[in-house]
């Protein structure tokens, strides 16, 4: 079976940022640089338990090889770093799903009160588990997993500054990253692939529009807070059938004001994550609110069991999957956390989720150990289920799927 | 910022009188317990900030063993609990993840916890004092720092331990969220230095006993064990801490111990 994976031109910032840690490499030589190589390397095998619905489709069985090393340089006490992540997977099934990406190159500066934040990073905003809806700044890497937790390496600059008010970011982030979504062999997509090669954008600056970002976050007492603004390129692709057979992405600029709080009251964690967003499309509210429980030390062992539940909602109400996604408009989510506390931190997860105008559900399990010092295997179960061709699930639904992993960590 | 330091010393004041008052009420063992207490963290005051390795061996009842490896950067604050950074290097699939955490003597400790992977902040919850810590036989209680409310005392009397005359003190923790009824420590006499804790569970059963070895002073004043084995009589698994490169007043602040230092501590 032939394996495949596209190389992306290396965007602008990579390079300047290539050349900034050249530059500081060459200035660098009277001072001691601390450098650090880690990492993990895994092997995954998925198990589909029905055939796939699509013609293309793969059958039952998918391999992938993932391979992310982390090589980290530091100097100056720490106060310059410099982190390099590259990221790279190869399926056995899905030429899509064989994908390299940089997760990080950047460069770190960090005086006293404040911090510059300069490449290719990762930066998550939230609160919440089940639904990341404040969470922007990444493109969602979602040839990955149909869950949306893996994100892309976005390009920025970001300034960050800690006053006894908050810490305040801004961002300006170059580049804009087009979601990845399954090839024609994978499973866990639509009826119809989503064509990377046709994609068409709002702005006239396409793929290059700068977006900017301004976040506050503090912590008072028990109350951890955030707001932000976001002006710039909707991660959200809205999607439309091309006269190819295929799914069209098109991408418009969108305005974005967030905030998330968390309130830490003994055992228990509130959360509310809100949004309001506005494009030429359509102006809309959503929420994501809940809580999350910890029974510490059951039954007078050493288990911890959290309990979680939340609920999303959505301004925009039920939606065709064509329209952009409102798929979480009214939804409710069960979530159990068992962690062992052994030396081999094992430790079991569940998740429930189900919509409430509609029977659709999503059921997962997972359970993970480590083995030894560095090897942890894991198991997950995931199961969905909709009879409404509405549910963006009903494109799933014989999608039931077992993952089996292992990975080494070095 | 005035109105907030006359605010903070008109609570120490008040702090004070309260303190005042309850020790009124104590009986003569009560308040030798105390003082003794009271004097060893005197002694220990004036630390400023710390950067210390700290290697965990932990090993079960068939002798298997696992490692764990953390670095802690911990800085004193005046009238209120420390604030501390742990970093974790091993095992190798939590490095890079770092716990900040901001200790208060009477309210609870406000806790956050960095996960590398998602690069994500997340507040936890800090009630959790009796459960174990990475799998180890300490519990997340036995490794914050000690401060004088956090325990009622009673003076035991003199008892001769590694050679040395020691203070036998029981200590019964404030905190109902606490695993234990009481503790009772060895201090020896000369030094004010912690030799020995036996561990009693909620049923006042004796759970584990840690022993300090290896005692080394640091800027002629603050004495640190290299050595600390924590036995856990119930289970038979053990825990040995072994502390390396102790430094003090490095010239950490307060800006080394918020939610950006956090995210990129190592």
């Amino acid at each position: 079976m032939p394996l495949a994976y596209q190389v992306k031109p290396i965007p602008i910032i990579v390079a300047i940022t290539v050349v900034i840690i050249t530059l500081l490499g060459t200035s660098l030589q009277a001072v001691e640089v601390e450098f650090e190589a880690s990492g993990n390397i895994a092997l995954e095998q998925r198990y589909f338990f029905k055939e796939g619905l699509y013609p293309q489709q793969l059958n039952h069985s998918q391999s992938s090889l993932l391979f992310e090393p982390e090589l980290y340089w530091q100097w100056n006490s720490g106060n310059d770093s410099v982190i390099f992540t590259p990221f790279y997977r190869l399926d056995s099934a899905d030429i899509t799903r064989s994908h390299s990406d940089i997760r990080e190159l950047a460069y770190i500066h960090a005086g006293d009160d404040w911090e510059l934040r300069l490449g290719i990073r990762k930066e998550f905003w939230g609160v919440t588990e089940f639904q990341h809806l404040v969470d922007v700044i990444n493109q969602t890497d979602g040839v990955e997993d149909f869950d949306g937790e893996d994100k892309l390496g976005q390009q920025m600059l970001n300034l960050s500054l800690v006053n006894d008010w908050g810490i305040v970011d801004v961002f300006l982030l170059p580049g804009f990253r087009e979601r990845t979504y399954p090839g024609k062999k994978g499973r866990l997509r639509s009826p119809v692939v989503v064509d990377e090669d046709n994609v068409n954008y709002e702005s006239s600056a396409g793929k290059q529009h700068l977006d900017l970002a301004l976040r506050w976050a503090h912590s008072v007492g028990d109350f951890d807070l955030g707001a932000y603004w976001f002006h710039g390129t909707n991660r959200e692709a809205y999607l439309t059938p091309s006269s190819e057979n295929t799914l069209q992405q098109y991408y418009v600029q969108m305005d974005q004001l967030g905030v998330d709080v968390q309130a830490t009251l003994g055992d228990w964690l509130w959360k509310f994550e809100g949004i309001y967003r506005s494009t030429t499309q359509q102006d809309f509210w959503a929420s994501q609110v809940g809580f999350e429980y910890s029974f510490i030390g059951l039954f007078e062992s050493a288990l911890d069991l959290g309990i979680l539940m939340e609920h999303s909602w959505d301004s925009r109400g039920e939606a065709s999957i064509s329209e952009q996604s409102s798929l979480l408009q009214n939804d409710v989510f069960f979530g159990a956390r068992l962690a062992f506390n052994d030396m081999q931190s094992s430790e079991l997860l569940m998740g429930f989720s189900s919509d409430l105008n509609h029977t659709a559900y999503s059921f997962l399990i997972e359970a993970n150990r480590r083995f030894g010092d560095d090897i942890i295997i894991s198991v997950d179960v995931r199961l969905l289920q909709t009879n409404d061709e509405q549910d963006l699930l009903y494109a799933l639904r014989s999608d039931d799927h077992a993952q089996f992993a292992v990975a080494w960590y070095f | 910022m005035l109105i907030k330091k006359i605010l903070l010393s008109s609570f120490t004041a008040l702090g004070l009188l309260l303190v005042a008052n309850v020790s009124q009420a104590l009986t003569a063992e009560q308040q030798k317990g105390l003082d003794i207490s009271t004097e060893a963290k005197k002694r220990d005051l004036g630390w400023q900030d710390s950067t210390a390795d700290m290697l965990m061996l932990l090993r079960n009842k068939q002798g298997q063993e696992s490692v764990r490896e953390i670095k802690i950067k911990s800085l004193e604050v005046d009238n209120d609990g420390d604030k501390s950074l742990t970093i974790f290097n091993k095992p190798r699939d939590v490095k890079g993840t770092a716990f900040l955490s901001f200790s208060h003597p009477i309210t609870a400790d406000d806790q956050w916890l960095f996960l590398p992977a998602l690069k994500r902040v997340k507040r936890i919850s800090s009630r959790n004092k009796s459960g174990p810590f990475m799998g180890s036989e300490f519990a997340f209680e036995d490794l914050s720092s000690f401060e004088i409310e956090k325990y009622r005392y009673k003076y035991l009397g003199v008892e001769v331990i590694n050679g040395v005359n020691a203070f036998k003190v029981e200590q019964y923790p404030v905190d109902e969220n606490s695993g234990y009824t009481r503790r009772i420590v060895w201090i020896d006499t000369v030094e004010y230095r912690t030799h020995k804790i036996d561990f009693y569970d909620r049923k006042d059963s004796l759970l584990k006993t840690l022993t300090f070895s290896d005692y080394k002073q640091y800027l002629a004043k603050h004495w640190r064990a290299d050595n600390q084995l924590m036995i856990n009589h119930q289970n038979g698994k053990s825990t040995k801490l072994q502390w390396r490169n102790y430094v003090f007043k490095t010239g950490l602040k307060d800006s080394d111990f918020n939610r950006n230092s956090l995210k990129r501590a190592r």
